[in-house]
C-alpha cells in the first residue's frame, strides 16, 4: 500500500520543479484573467513557472503565514504591512491600483447615484433599508467596506439578515447573491467589468477618491519560511515592479478598458 | 438549453483545456478510488467477520464518517500538509497529490461501510460452512471479496460518485491552480464565481456524462461476467 501511494506521489508531484513559485492571491485578480495574460509573459520572461492560488486577502494571508505562498499579492495595506512587521515579509511594495465601485440594481431604489460621496451613499442605502450584499470574509474588499460603514457611523451588522447580506463568499458569488437578490455591492471595477452575469445590474456608485484600491506585493520570508523558493519570489516580484512589468500591467484590458493602473514606486 | 449546446460544442471541438481539466479530474478521483478501495474493503469485510470489543463501535464510527463534509476532509488535510504542518516537508500542498490523499480520507469510509454490509449478509449464509472447512483470517477476507464482487462494485461506484463530484476538498488543498490543479468542479466553482453560468453549466453536464459513462463501463462488464459465469 506505501508502495503505491508513493509511487502515485511521484508520478503526480513531477510537475513541481525549481523555478515554481505560489502566490497567494486575491481573487479580483485572477477573476479578471490578469494572471492568465501576464503569467506567460513572465515565464518567457524569467523562466518562472508562477501558480496562482487565489482567495480572499484575509485567508491569502493566514496561508502565507503558515508559509503556503512564495509571494503574496492582495490589497489590505494595513494588514500587508503588519504581515510585514511581523517579519512574515522581506518588504512591501506599492504594485498597482484601481477602484472600488457601488453595484446595484438599474432602479437604484437608495438612490445611490444622487449621492455627494461614498459616505453619502452608503447612509442612503441604510436609510432606504435597500438590500446589501456584503462579502463578509475578511477578504480585503470586505475589509474595505467595513471601514466605510465605520467611517459613516452606521452599525450595518444589526441589520444583518434583513437588508444586509452577508455572503462569506468570494466576489463573484456575492456579486451573483447581489444581483439574484436585487442588492447593492461593493466591488472593486476589475471583477465587475469582467463578470458575465449582470442582469439589470449596473455601476450605481464611482469616483470617490475615497474607494482608491492599492495592491501590493510582498515576497514571503525566508527566515519566517525556510521552504519558500526565494530566489524565484524575488525575481517574480522585482519583475512586477521594474519598467517592463509595469508596463505589462498597463497593457491588460478587457473590452477596450484598462483594469489595472501600475503605480510601483 | 443554451448550456447543453456548450457543452456539446465544447466536446465536439476538442477543447485542449476542458480535456486538461477532464483528465484531471478522472486521474484523481481513479487513484484515490483505488487505494480507498484496497483499504475500504478488506476492512469493511473484516469488521463484518470478525468479533471483537468495540466492533459496533467501529461500524458506527464508518458510518458516521459518510458523513463527514467535504470541506473539513480538505482542512484537516490541508493543516496536515501546510509548509509549517507535520507533513509539509513532503511538498504536497497544492498538487494533485494532496487531493488524491483529501479524497482518500473522504471515500474510504463509504466503501468500508457500504461493503460492510453486503459481507455482513453473506457472512450470515455461510459462516457455518466456512467454519466446517476451516476457512478463516485472511483466507475468508478474500473469499468473501470475490464471492460478492458484483455487489461490491455498487459499493465502490458510490465511492467514485463522491469523489468526482466533491469540490470542498480539493478547492482547499489543491488551490484550483490553472494546469496544475484545476478540476472539473473546482472549475464549476470558478466559473460560476465569474459569472459564467452557461459555461458553468455546460462543464457541469460534461463532468454528468463523464460519471454516467463510467457507471455504464462497469455496469456493463459486471452484467457480461456474470452472463459468462452461468452461461
Amino acid at each position: 500500500m506505501k508502495h503505491l501511494i508513493i509511487c502515485a506521489a511521484l508520478a503526480l508531484s513531477s510537475h513541481t520543479f525549481a523555478d515554481t513559485i505560489i502566490v497567494q492571491s486575491t481573487t479580483s485578480t485572477k477573476n479578471s484573467g490578469l494572471y492568465d495574460y501576464l503569467l506567460p509573459i513572465v515565464k518567457s520572461a524569467t523562466g518562472i513557472q508562477v501558480n496562482v492560488v487565489a482567495v480572499g486577502t484575509g485567508q491569502a494571508i493566514k496561508n502565507a503565514m503558515r508559509c503556503d505562498g512564495d509571494v503574496l499579492l492582495v490589497h489590505a495595506k494595513s494588514a500587508e504591512e503588519k504581515f510585514v512587521a511581523d517579519g512574515f515579509g522581506e518588504y512591501r511594495h506599492d504594485l498597482m491600483y484601481n477602484d472600488f465601485v457601488i453595484v446595484g440594481p438599474q432602479a437604484d431604489p437608495a438612490n445611490v447615484a444622487g449621492a455627494s460621496d461614498v459616505i453619502d451613499a452608503l447612509r442612503r442605502i441604510s436609510q432606504a433599508g435597500a438590500k446589501f450584499a456584503s462579502r463578509g470574509d475578511d477578504s480585503g474588499t470586505h475589509k474595505k467596506e467595513r471601514a466605510l460603514w465605520q467611517e459613516a457611523g452606521i452599525d450595518p451588522v444589526k441589520g444583518s439578515g434583513r437588508w444586509y447580506l452577508e455572503t462569506g463568499s468570494g466576489m463573484g458569488a456575492t456579486l451573483n447573491t447581489g444581483v439574484g437578490l436585487s442588492a447593492y455591492v461593493l466591488t472593486d471595477r476589475a471583477t465587475w467589468i469582467t463578470f458575465a452575469n449582470k442582469q439589470d445590474a449596473v455601476i450605481t456608485f464611482e469616483g470617490d477618491p475615497t474607494l482608491f484600491n492599492q495592491y501590493g506585493v510582498i515576497p514571503v520570508s525566508a527566515k519566517k519560511c525556510p521552504n519558500v523558493n526565494q530566489d524565484a519570489a524575488e525575481t517574480f516580484a522585482r519583475w512586477l515592479l521594474s519598467d517592463t512589468g509595469q508596463a505589462a500591467i498597463a497593457a491588460y484590458q478587457v473590452d477596450g478598458k484598462q483594469l489595472f493602473f501600475p503605480n510601483a514606486n | 438549453m443554451d448550456s447543453l449546446v456548450e457543452a456539446f460544442r465544447l466536446i465536439i471541438s476538442l477543447d485542449a483545456d476542458l480535456f486538461e481539466i477532464l483528465w484531471l479530474s478522472i486521474k484523481v478521483s481513479l487513484v484515490a478510488l483505488i487505494i480507498a478501495a484496497f483499504i475500504g474493503l478488506p476492512l469493511g469485510t473484516y469488521l463484518a467477520i470478525t468479533k471483537f470489543p468495540g466492533r459496533k463501535f467501529c461500524i458506527l464510527l464508518l458510518n458516521a464518517l459518510m458523513g463527514m463534509p467535504p470541506v473539513v476532509v480538505g482542512l484537516m488535510v490541508y493543516l496536515l500538509l501546510s509548509r509549517s504542518g507535520p507533513l509539509g516537508w513532503l511538498g504536497l500542498l497544492y498538487t494533485p497529490t494532496a487531493m488524491i490523499i483529501a479524497q482518500v480520507v473522504l471515500i474510504t469510509p463509504i466503501i468500508a461501510a457500504l461493503s460492510n454490509q453486503v459481507i455482513e449478509h453473506l457472512h450470515q449464509e455461510y459462516s457455518d460452512t466456512f467454519y466446517s472447512m476451516g476457512v478463516t483470517g485472511r483466507r475468508a477476507v478474500a473469499a468473501y471479496l470475490v464471492d460478492a464482487r458484483y455487489a461490491l462494485t455498487t459499493c465502490i461506484l458510490a465511492g467514485f460518485g463522491r469523489a468526482i463530484a466533491e469540490v470542498g476538498a480539493v478547492i482547499i488543498v489543491g488551490g484550483n491552480i490553472d494546469h496544475l490543479t484545476r478540476v472539473m468542479t473546482t472549475a464549476i466553482a470558478l466559473e460560476t464565481s465569474k459569472g459564467n453560468l452557461t459555461l458553468a453549466l455546460a462543464l457541469g453536464a460534461v463532468l454528468l456524462a463523464l460519471s454516467l459513462l463510467v457507471n455504464a463501463l462497469v455496469i456493463g462488464v459486471r452484467e457480461y461476467a456474470a452472463k459468462r459465469q452461468y452461461a
